[in-house]
Formats: C-alpha cells, structure tokens, sequence
C-alpha cells in the first residue's frame, strides 16, 4: 500500500535503476560488431585476471578466492547457464536440477576411481551420460505441465540423491574418495615480468592441475562457461531458440501452429542436463571426494534462486545472479552462523523490490506487461497493478 | 515381501498414521495453490513452527510425563490449539511479509517462489540459531540437534489377532479426520468459504462481485497454517521429537500428497495423502525402510504419467476448494 505512490523514494530509485539498466540495453543493441568484440575481450581479460590477490583480499578475507572462484562461483554460474535453458528459454519449472549435477559427479568418480580413464574422457561421457539421464526422465513426464513437472523434478533430484546413498557400488553415504584431478597438460608457466605481473597472473601455472592451486581449475571452469554461453547464445538465436521461446509463451498455440513441442521441450531438458553434468564433472575432479550429502535439494533451489534472481532468460542476468548466489554467503561469512538466516532474508527482499530479476530480458518484460507471462503471474489477476485498487476499494 | 504378509496390518496403521499427517499438511499447500496458484514452499516451516509451539507448551506446563487415556486426548487437544494458532499466526504474517508486496507488483510466479524459499530458509535458520537455544535453554551449537518431549503413555486400545491400534496412532487418524471434515464443511458451507471458492475459480470475477481478496487470502493461509499447526500436535504424539529442518522432508511429502491427490482439491489432499503414506509404509516394508522415499517419487511420478493432473483431478473450483 505505502509503496503504491510514485512520490515514495523506494519506487522513485527502482524507476531510476529500470531506465538505467534500459538505456545500457539500447546501447547494446545499436552498438557496432567491433564494439562488441572490445567488450567480449575486456570481459575475458577481466575474467583471467579475476583471481589475482588483490581482489580476493576485497572479495574473499575468509576463504581462498581462486578455489571459491572455481566452485562454488564458477560452478553455480554454469549450472545456473543450464538451468537457464529449462527454466528461462524453455519455460519450464525445474526442482530437481542438482540430479544432472550429481550424475555428473558420481559419472567421475565412477570411472575415475574404477576405471582409471581420465578426465578428459569421463568429460565427454558424462555430459553424454547427464544428457541421456534427462532424455529418460523428460521422455515420460514432459506431457506434464508447470508444477507437475516442477513436484516431478523434484523427486527425481531426491530420488538420485537417497539411490546414491543407499546403492553400496558408489560407496553409499561415505561416497566416492581418491577422484583423480585432470591430468597436467603442461608445466608450461606464465612469464613473472611486467603486463602478467600487473594483472596478477605472473607465475602461475594454468594448466597444472594439483591439489593446491585452485586456479588453474577456474581457468578450466571459464573455459567451460564460455563454451556454454556461446553455445546458448547461438541456440537462443536459431530455430530452436524461437521454438522455446514460443513454448513457453503458450503451450497449445505452439503446438497448433506446428512446433513439435514435446521435441522441442526434451532438447531443452536434454542440453540443460548436459550442462549440469560439465559442471559435476568439473566439480569431483576438484573436490576429490563426493558423498550423496553435496548434493542437496537445496542446491537446486539455490541455482534455480540464482536464475530468476538475475533475470530469468537473460544470460547476462543469471550470470550476475549466480555469482551473487555464490558469493554473497561467503562474504558474510564473517556473520558465521548467522549467514544462511541473512541470506534467506536477502532472498525475500530482493525479490520484493525487483521481482523480475536484476536484469530482465526485454522480451519477458514486455510479456509479463501484457498480464499473463508465460509462467502466468501469481494470483495473476488478483495482484496486478490494474486490480489493485479494485482489491483494495472493498476492504 | 514376506515382511509385508506377516506385518500386514502395523504397516498399514503406521501408514495410515503417517498418512493422515501427511493429509493435514497437505492442505495448506493445496488451499494456498488453489487460490493463489503458488507452491509456498516456506509452509514446511510454518509446520516446524507448530511442533515448537506444541514443544514449548509442554515445557510450559511442566512437561508431564506417561499421560494416558482421556488426559492424553485432552492434552493433546491443548497442543493442537497451540500448535494451530502459532502456525496459523506465522502463516499469516508469512504472507504479509513475503508474498503480498509481490502480489501487489503482479510478479511472476517463479519470483514468489523464490521468495517463499528464501523465506523458509530465513524460518529455519531462525530457529536452529536462535528460537531454540534461547527458548529451551540448550547451547548455542544444539540449536540443530532434535530436541525431544516425551509425554504421552503408549498403549494398544485395540487388539484383534494381529491387528493392533495403540492409542497414539488413533488420536493422529481420528484426530486428522475430524480436521478434514471441519475444513471441509467451513470451505462448503460458510461465507468466507464460498469466496475462497470464487477466487479459486475466477479471481476477477470474485472481486467484481464484491469478494476482498486480501481478506480471502489470509483466510486461506491461517487456515492452512492452523492445519500444520494441529498436524504438527499430531506429530508431536506420534514422533515425540523435532528439529529444526523437521518441515522439510515432511513439507516435499505433503506437496507430493497434494499433486498425489490432484492440487487445489481438498478432498485430493486427503486421498493422496492417506495413499501416500500407506505405498511409503508397504514399500519400506518390501524393499527396506531406507528406500521408502525413493518408492514414493516413483509411484508419484508414475501416477502422474497415467493421471498428468493426479488421482482425483484438480476440480478445485466445483464446490471442493
């Protein structure tokens, strides 16, 4: 009620942060091919230098930077790439996304440790592998919609954790130990002079991949993640991208005008499993050792928080969510206990006063404008700014 | 399977006593879909919330110790009540504070299910490190650890060859049912019933026709939560320990019971959640309790590629919810 007058500050500020973040978009938008290289590169030296000392001092006092750098930052940020596909492209509600997550990472705990073949290999297999697990779980439950889907998933993510816990072959719930890291491509070390130096890169070595260091692990992770990005961008502007998009507007309409919808919709399960399974890949060869217990309901929350938090179908704004996910709870890990509580606070309040995420796709903005979004709004017809005051003129 | 034959019929009451619990919880979650069409995810900590009510009310009255009989249904009525208005109450402020700012702003869906997350992860956190080392005087690093009420004497009121009924599990499916049948006749029968109903079937219709949705909307969720709340006094009989994070295997259960039954059907609720626990009780039974839930996302999910909108349908707004 009180912040339903444009004089209060508090909308006055959420106006100015819209138009800012709007005239940026249209910048973006005109902006000339060169342009956007200059920004592509500036971005990538930005991400290399991202682990040097200095900002973690800022970013991290508590923990090692380049190792939260690498999981749980870089590894929420793909998973949250993935889930992007489902939930932001696709329009379709996913609770159960640390599934693909987990079989990714027991995929290399498996064949590391049973098999001995190296990560390269258990790479390709598990991505093939997590693809596949979400091919046999979508094949028989995409007839399903919204929340159906969204209580199926879920199980699915409960059903994998509790058979990795009580199937004794994968250790139960000890889990997996002695994963192997990557094996070292090269010695090979960044020159300690002059430019490294002063971007803080100077004598590492990213390609060692040891028990220590995390960084060469985040290099490999902003590998991934650009792979991914590129990827999904150029999905998101093909055939299948529009395909999605038109699914997750209205279902039926689609259907009616020819998408194989359920085709469609697999693909999208499919490639966002893929993705998820990358990342648990990326995630055991680093940790060692996983048990059933890193693979938590509340992860998929988490991602699936750090998706619409930022912007749900907007790859910049889920990119900027993951990493406040990831990264806001280590910051404050000076509050100790007290950081979940706080972060479950941050959570209601941010989404009070930006519902549609930081930074919106454009496209979804002006769906949700139109009353009902893909997903509908909440109550959609109760609470809208058009009803409101009917709402309110009966009380 | 042999387990199952020889056990056939404590299977069946503890499932039926599980169940029932299940059944109660589930009401909140399908009352609130039905009306505002949002999976309140924080609603399994409204139901840790009423076994700490029920918890602290027996330490208030000097926790008594090997109630039987008559006492021990009064008892319990008293822990409902508590339980009930404590849970109802959070529900209630629970929408005040994380869901109605939202509403007011038309968000999407998916932003009040963030918000209904990050609201239960706030509850949780709240009572592990605060609400319960302070209330029940235990050191801060106990706050996750159960904390445990033993109050009632259990035993066998009924006792036919194998077939045993102790008096815990009669008060919880008793109990329960009576509850069902209340809320039944309130939604079918009263004034703010009947809205509720309307603004499940067609909110803006509902509101032109002279229905305060505001109002109706904290109807539902106090009734909803006074439904966890006496859930969780049942719990409180049946389990005689809580956590912290009691709500929230519980609270996934309840939601599965809800889509079990058909979401946003009341009667739904009480099906899927009765079904529910009975499979999960058959299945720990056949395959070993470890494996009871991963039986009961298996059956879901199945009963949902046969039936895609559950077991009774979602017919919320014929006359039901």
């Amino acid at each position: 009620m009180n912040d339903s007058t444009n004089t209060n500050p508090l909308t006055r500020m959420r106006g100015g942060y819209t138009s800012f973040s709007d005239s940026i978009h249209d910048r973006w938008a005109t902006a000339p091919r060169w342009a956007r290289w200059v920004v592509y590169l500036l971005l990538i030296v930005l991400a290399i230098a991202l682990p040097a000392d200095g900002i973690g001092s800022f970013m991290s006092p508590y923990t090692d930077w380049p190792t939260l750098l690498f999981f749980p930052i870089g590894g929420y940020i793909l998973l949250a790439i993935g889930l992007n596909v489902v939930v932001g492209q696709a329009g379709m509600l996913d609770l159960g996304y640390v599934a693909f997550f987990a079989i990714g990472g027991y995929g290399m705990a498996v064949f590391g440790t049973k098999y001995g073949w190296s990560f390269w290999e258990i790479l390709v297999v598990g991505v093939l592998l997590s693809a596949l697990s979400g091919i046999l779980l979508g094949a028989p439950t995409l007839r399903l919609r919204g929340d159906y889907l969204a209580i199926v998933t879920l199980g699915f993510g409960e059903i994998v954790r509790k058979t990795a816990n009580n199937w004794n072959y994968i250790g139960g719930p000890n889990g997996i130990g002695g994963i192997p890291h990557p094996p070292t491509l090269t010695e090979w070390t960044i020159p300690d002079n002059g430019l490294f130096d002063a971007i803080g890169i100077g004598g590492v070595q990213p390609f060692k991949y040891g028990a220590l260091d995390g960084k060469p692990y985040y290099y490999l992770m902003l590998v991934l993640i650009i792979l991914a990005i590129v990827f999904v961008k150029r999905l998101e502007a093909s055939r299948v991208g529009r395909a999605w998009a038109s699914i997750r507007e209205d279902e039926d309409a689609a259907e009616l005008m020819g998408v194989p919808t359920f085709k469609f919709k697999l693909a999208a399960f499919a490639i966002g499993a893929a993705i998820g399974g990358a990342g648990g890949v990326m995630y055991a060869s680093q940790a060692v050792s996983i048990i059933p217990t890193n693979f938590p309901f509340i992860l998929s929350a988490t991602i699936l928080a750090a998706v619409v938090l930022g912007g749900s179908g907007n790859l910049p704004g889920v990119i900027l969510g993951a990493f406040l996910v990831a990264w806001i709870p280590e910051r404050i890990r000076g509050l100790q206990e007290y950081r979940v509580l706080v972060f479950g606070a941050v959570l209601v309040i941010l989404m009070i006063f930006r519902p549609e995420g930081l930074l919106p796709s454009r496209r979804r903005k002006a769906e949700l404008a139109e009353g009902e979004g893909g997903m509908g709004s909440m109550g959609a017809e109760v609470g809208g700014p058009v009803t409101v005051g009917a709402g309110e003129g009966v009380e | 399977m042999n387990n199952l034959f020889s056990q056939f019929w404590p299977y069946t009451i503890d499932g039926l006593s599980l169940g029932a619990i299940y059944a109660l919880v589930a009401l909140g979650y399908t009352m609130v879909y039905g009306v505002l069409r949002l999976i309140n995810f924080a609603h399994s900590e409204i139901f840790m919330i009423g076994t700490f009510a029920a918890l602290g009310t027996l330490h208030l009255i000097g926790m008594p110790a090997n109630v039987g009989g008559f006492a021990l249904v009064g008892l319990v009525l008293l822990l409902a009540v508590a339980g009930g208005v404590a849970s109802g109450g959070s529900a209630v402020i629970l929408e005040y504070v994380a869901y109605r700012p939202l509403r007011r702003r038309g968000a999407s869906r998916l932003a009040a299910l963030i918000s209904a997350i990050g609201a239960s992860l706030f509850l949780q956190q709240l009572f592990a490190r605060l609400v319960i080392p302070k209330a029940f005087g235990l050191p801060k690093e106990k706050g996750a650890l159960p904390v445990q009420g033993h109050f009632a004497h259990k035993s066998d009121v009924i006792h036919i060859g194998s077939f045993e009924l102790s008096n815990d599990k009669l008060i919880v499916i008793v109990g329960a049912v009576l509850m069902m049948i209340a809320l039944d006749m309130f939604v079918n029968r009263t004034k703010l019933g009947r809205g509720i109903r309307a603004t499940a079937q067609d909110p803006e219709t509902a509101v032109l026709m002279g229905v305060n949705i505001d109002r109706i909307v904290t109807a539902t969720f106090a009734l909803g939560g006074a439904m966890a709340g006496v859930a969780a006094a049942l719990y409180m009989l049946r389990f005689e320990e809580t956590r912290f994070d009691v709500g929230f295997l519980l609270g996934i259960k309840a939601f599965t019971a809800a889509v079990l039954g058909g979401i946003g059907n009341l009667r739904g609720a009480l099906v899927g959640g009765i079904v529910l626990g009975l499979i999960e009780m058959y299945g720990a039974a056949v395959f070993g309790s470890q494996w009871q839930d991963v039986v009961a996302f298996s059956v879901l999910v199945l009963v949902l590629m046969f039936r895609p909108t559950g077991l009774l349908g979602e017919s919320l707004q014929q006359a039901r919810a």
